[in-house]
């Protein structure tokens, strides 16, 4: 059975949120992970004693979840309205296919190790 | 030798410097001090609490300014620079600042008679501003001893995160010997050049923060700038750690100030007070200042202007009436604001951690202003026919003299170190971050 991982790159402090909206769709996996990253938001200038540093790698949470195929527009729609704030910097969604799945305590694979 | 009574007799001049002035020196064989349990103990406090302004006060304040690559060499250059100047002033640098020197020298610095502390015991007296109350030399010399090794470790942030550390530990013991010990001796030392003309230095302004605030600006200068300087992120990584080193700075320095009066009397407590005003002033002045230009008041505005409030108001500490605190402390906030996000920006020379804006500029601040609130009229406690602009005239007159014999000084013992084990630290290794270089180390493993 066909099956993805879909990634997104969110505000830190939506991450609650997404994981709510996710459990309510029978996703109960999330690996997350902390990077920095800047898309147009170009990120924003702080101050120390008079020197100004234009900050741009800001801090993001990524998470991943491996999905079946068919349930993934459905992720996709859950993950943007829970992460949405409407303000530039709220991330983006990838979609990549995922050849295996595997679930190291049984050795169950693929739509069951999911 | 009974020089103090007979100088307080016959110079009325000195008597003013003796009565008014820095530290005293020991006698040898006076008639029977009194030795007051209440000025010892005090003065063991002070003793500790300047200790802890340094290790880890300074440590903690200057290391969470830089990036967490470097932490652990700022922790370790600090902690370094305490021991081994608490040797070398044993082994010297007390006798060379605080004994009589011979012949014309001795304006300028001391003798060895006490070398390896010899001839000093428990029982070996030091003097105090009052008559005939001594303090056990031990004491004393002890307490001056946290003086002697804070101010090198102040140069070091500013050419923190890439200095290596054995420039550091080599150029700190040229400069405390060059450097530091003839300006202890001319300020504090009743032979002294600067004591004798009549400068005012209660706690160390000149001795300690121009000093270590010129060196600072010339070893910025001669070390070079961080790579990324004005392009990269060179961002404080915890000022969580800067807070808590600025309280510790703040608390210890009522030891470095109140101490410096070597009682425990109302004099102490007047120290103790203008140590809590002036920086509190300077720190809401930097902060009003910054909030001002910039929009936004930021933490470690207040905690420099605190700093800064504290190395002004060091030489003026026991002369200063509060109010005249809290107005030093006003100026300073602003004087060092402008000197730290101004001046330095447009001159673009790297002081990393600020040693020149603020202990440098905050130093002659203080120093100048002296003249001014020690000025009885004005409710300080200068002595003598006070004149303020007499005075001021002889403070200028020692930061000049301080400013040149550091400034000189320092550019040359940079140069013999550059020379010799070499000032910066490899391209790779101030990339690769000076605690993994220079010792090994990580200050933090997640």
């Amino acid at each position: 059975m066909p099956m993805k991982i879909v990634m997104a790159v969110i505000k830190p402090f939506k991450l609650e949120e997404v994981r709510d909206a996710l459990t309510s769709l029978g996703v109960h996996g999330l690996t997350v992970t902390e990077v920095k990253g800047y898309g147009r938001q170009k990120g924003h200038t702080e101050i120390y004693r008079g020197a100004e540093y234009a900050v741009s790698f800001l801090p993001k949470v990524k998470i991943e979840v491996a999905v079946p195929t068919e349930i993934v527009p459905k992720v996709i729609e859950e993950i943007t309205l829970a992460a949405r704030t409407g303000q530039i910097g709220d991330g983006k969604i990838f979609v990549v296919p995922l050849e295996k799945a595997v679930r190291i305590r049984t050795g169950e694979a693929d739509a069951d190790a999911l | 030798m009974k020089l103090r009574s007979i100088l307080s007799a016959t110079l009325p001049g000195l008597g003013l410097a003796l009565a008014t002035l820095g530290p005293a020196f020991a006698q040898d064989a006076a008639p029977a001090p009194t030795i007051d349990k209440g000025d010892t103990a005090w003065m063991l406090v002070s003793t500790l609490l300047v200790i802890l302004m340094t290790i880890p006060g300074l440590a903690l304040f200057y290391g969470g300014l830089v990036r967490t690559k470097n932490m652990l060499s700022v922790l370790m250059q600090v902690f370094s620079v305490f021991s081994l100047v608490a040797i070398l002033w044993v082994l010297y640098g007390y006798s060379l600042a605080f004994t009589a020197g011979s012949g014309g020298l001795g304006a300028f610095i001391g003798g060895f008679s006490k070398a390896f502390l010899a001839g000093v015991t428990t029982d070996s007296t030091a003097d105090t501003f009052t008559k005939g109350v001594a303090i056990p030399e031990f004491t004393f010399l002890a307490f001056q001893l946290t003086f002697a090794a804070i101010t090198p470790a102040l140069i070091v942030g500013a050419f923190a995160e890439r200095i290596t550390f054995k420039a550091v530990m080599l150029f700190t013991t040229l400069w405390l010997t060059f450097v530091y010990l003839p300006i202890a001796h001319m300020v504090w030392f009743s032979e002294g050049y600067l004591f004798k003309l009549g400068a005012l230095d209660f706690a160390g302004g000149t001795v300690v923060h121009i000093n270590s605030g010129v060196a600072g600006l010339i070893g910025a200068l001669m070390v070079g700038k961080r790579i990324g300087y004005g392009r990269d992120l060179l961002a404080p990584h915890s000022l969580t750690l800067t807070f808590v080193g600025a309280c510790l700075l703040w608390v210890g320095w009522f030891g470095f100030n109140a101490g410096s009066n070597l009682e425990a009397t109302g004099g102490a407590a007047l120290a103790l007070l203008n140590t809590i005003l002036a920086p509190a002033a300077a720190g809401l002045a930097w902060t009003a200042a910054e909030a001002f230009e910039k929009g936004k008041a930021s933490l470690l505005g207040i905690a420099s202007g605190a700093v800064a409030g504290l190395v002004a108001i060091t030489p003026a500490a026991g002369l200063a009436g509060p109010m005249g605190s809290i107005v030093l402390g006003l100026v300073a906030g602003v004087v060092c604001y402008v000197a730290v996000t101004m001046v330095k920006n447009a001159l673009g020379y790297d002081d990393a951690l600020d040693v020149f804006g603020i202990h440098g500029i905050g130093g002659i601040v203080g120093a100048i202003g002296t003249g001014i609130v020690a000025a009885p009229a004005l409710g300080g406690y200068g002595v003598g026919d006070y004149t303020i602009a007499g005075q001021v005239w002889t403070q200028i007159v020692a930061v000049v003299v301080t400013l040149l014999w550091t400034g000189v000084g320092s550019l040359v013992l940079y140069k013999i170190v550059d020379l010799t084990v070499g000032l910066r630290a490899t391209y790779e290794a101030e990339r690769e971050g000076l605690d993994l270089a220079d010792h090994g180390e990580r200050a933090y493993n997640y």
